[in-house]
């Protein structure tokens, strides 16, 4: 804009040009203005802000009443490292990580490759059917689990017990209450991630895969050499997905173990946030609970961007 | 079949070697199917077994519940766990509260993603790209880290206990999303339609309102879908922020069942199903924009 300055002096054609390059400018920047700060005003009120606050909050120790004074530097971090329920919950924060990379992905691939394509008579049905928990509420699904769980003799104790088996109690044993919660999670979420394979699906060629049929592969073959390898991109995405969905668990497992139950096992780190820092008014300690959370997420996160996703998205990359 | 095997092993010919080839391939290709329909059967029959535990349950009376949490309603059906909540001026107004969050809620957030989207997609500015840096930063913010300083600051914008406090972090926390699915589908968008636009005497918003927003229908509908599923269901942050049960959305109305001597299971098993039923009746509407709503942007790329 300086330019136009400097050439609005010298000429008589010029100005009239010049000031239409100028108002140009200018409406060009208020309409920037106009379309990028509202959105950004909202983000970084109510987004940013709050969780680079949370940074500072946990250097104190803190009620939430009045500003923070009580400055203690990293005595929040330290207590945190020394209590032994932060570390189960952290601990079952990664199981849930583990067993759905694990368990859950593959289910999705098994039922995407099911559904996703060929002529299975009912496949929409079966779709529509499986995908359909993903819509439930949180809160619904974690109750409708409460009562399949109940340890009176509930739908999951007695499937166990016409198997002849021992019933488990499942929210009140403390070695199993995260199986039961990630059963749950599976339930809920894994028609997710088969949808997001089955459009991965839609990107792989046919005559490919009939290619190496052609030459003699049996399905395990197609499957391993042909189909998985070009559906990368979507299964990396799934990957990432799952791990930061994994970390981010809050309601299902809060109702489920009704704050952490059996004796604070059942909790993964945002339940533990919200009963160590919320409900006891130690801001800062709560605090510093996010921003463990907020690091093991953005380590992840860059980390597996830059090895991982970079090959697959390099072309949305921003001029 | 195993005559036409052994037939053939001795005197191969080669119309009954492929006569017998495709009967057995037929037979392996029934085989499949089956197994498939099986497998996807059990797999219904989990997904639907809660949810059918559930119905029968609402049927019940709390007593029966807690004698033997699963059975039949053996002693009548109980409708009236579903007719007293329908009777019940807290019901509709929690869902008045409910549709009010929603529409909110998506509606900011679509309009502000949209015109996002555009800058950072169609024009060229300083720091558009440092911008869109930050934002998507916020993919890495899920509610539940932000929750305790975002009720700090609610506190000091004075948006506690207002609906206001619900449905402005709900739009802002999804705004990172929507952004980046419709920045992808704008980008797609032939540079060639803008310039025949310009040509035509355009203005560049005149371009993003009459052409630009009407071509992205599909995804303007998927995001917007997804952010209704989600402002829906939203349980955590209105809990927080509302403290007045009169202005609580549907997913919290189940406290009020919540007694002094324990809980009203049948109530909750009525009020779940009731709540069930509209998500799965937006899901059957909505199916084709959810899965492009999930799907679309990144992964087409």
């Amino acid at each position: 804009m300086s330019a136009t300055n400097f050439r609005v002096l010298p000429g008589k054609s010029s100005p009239p040009l010049d000031r239409t390059l100028l108002r140009r400018n200018v409406n060009k920047a208020l309409m920037v203005v106009l379309l990028v700060a509202p959105g950004m005003i909202l983000f970084l009120t109510f987004v940013l802000v709050p969780v680079v606050q949370s940074a500072r909050y946990s250097l104190f120790d803190w009620n939430g009443f009045g500003p923070p004074t009580n400055y203690i530097g990293f005595d929040n971090y330290e207590r945190l490292y020394e209590h032994t329920v932060f570390r189960s919950a952290l601990k079952n924060s990664f199981t849930i990580m583990l067993l759905s990379l694990l368990v859950q992905l593959p289910i999705a691939m098994m039922l995407a490759l099911l559904v996703g394509r060929g002529s299975l008579p009912g496949r929409r049905f079966f779709r529509a059917l499986l995908f359909i928990p993903y819509v439930f509420s949180e809160v619904i699904v974690a109750l409708i689990w409460w009562y399949v769980y109940h340890p009176n003799d509930g739908l999951a104790t007695k499937i166990f017990t016409s198997f002849g088996l021992t019933p488990v109690e499942w929210l009140g044993d403390k070695d199993v209450v995260i199986y039961s919660i990630f059963l749950v999670l599976t339930w809920k979420y894994f028609g997710y991630y088969m949808i997001l394979y089955m459009a991965g699906l839609q990107g792989v060629q046919k005559d490919l895969e009939e290619a190496a049929r052609v030459d003699g592969a049996n399905w395990w073959q197609v499957l391993t050499r042909i189909t998985l390898p070009l559906m990368g991109p979507t299964i990396r995405l799934t990957i990432y997905l799952s791990v930061l969905g994994s970390f981010q668990q809050f309601v299902v497992v809060q109702t489920l173990t009704r704050g952490g139950n059996p004796f604070n096992s059942g909790h993964v780190l945002a339940t533990y946030l919200y009963k160590f820092g919320i409900q006891r008014f130690y801001m800062g300690y709560g605090s510093a609970v996010a921003v463990v959370l907020f690091l093991i997420t953005l380590i992840f996160s860059l980390g597996y961007q830059r090895v991982v996703l970079r090959r697959d998205f390099t072309q949305q990359s921003v001029g | 079949m195993s005559e036409a095997i052994k037939h053939t092993t001795l005197q191969p010919t080669i119309t009954q070697r492929s006569l017998a080839l495709e009967r057995r391939a037929r037979l392996n290709r029934r085989l499949v199917l089956a197994g498939k329909l099986l497998i996807l059967i059990i797999l219904g029959v989990i997904i639907m077994g809660p949810v059918l535990t559930a119905f029968l349950g609402s049927l019940r009376t709390t007593g029966q519940f807690l004698s033997r949490p699963f059975g039949l309603p053996t002693a009548g059906i109980h409708w009236e766990n579903y007719t007293n909540i329908l009777k019940s001026d807290a019901f509709w107004t929690a869902a008045q509260n409910s549709v009010l969050i929603t529409a909110g809620s998506s509606t900011i957030n679509i309009v502000l993603s949209s015109m996002m989207a555009f800058a950072f997609s169609r024009v060229q500015f300083l720091g558009r790209g440092l911008l869109f840096n930050i934002l998507t930063l916020g993919l890495l913010f899920p509610l539940v880290i932000a929750l305790l300083p975002l009720f700090i600051q609610l506190r000091n914008l004075g948006l506690t206990n207002s609906l206001w406090g619900v449905i402005l972090p709900l739009a802002a926390f999804g705004l990172p999303g929507s952004v980046v699915i419709l920045r992808s589908f704008f980008l797609a968008v032939p540079g060639e339609l803008e310039d025949a636009a310009y040509i035509d005497g355009c203005s560049t918003l005149g371009f993003f309102r009459h052409i630009l927003l009407p071509i992205s229908r599909p995804a303007l509908t998927a995001v917007v879908t997804m952010e209704i599923v989600k402002a829906w269901n939203e349980y955590f942050l209105p809990l927080l922020v509302l403290t007045d049960d009169s202005k609580w959305p549907l997913p919290l109305g189940i406290m009020q069942f919540q007694g002094q001597y324990g809980w009203d299971w049948a109530g909750i098993m009525a009020y779940v199903m009731l709540l069930i039923i509209p998500a799965v009746i937006f899901y059957i509407v909505t199916e084709k924009y959810i899965v492009t709503g999930l799907t679309g942007g990144e992964l087409k790329g």
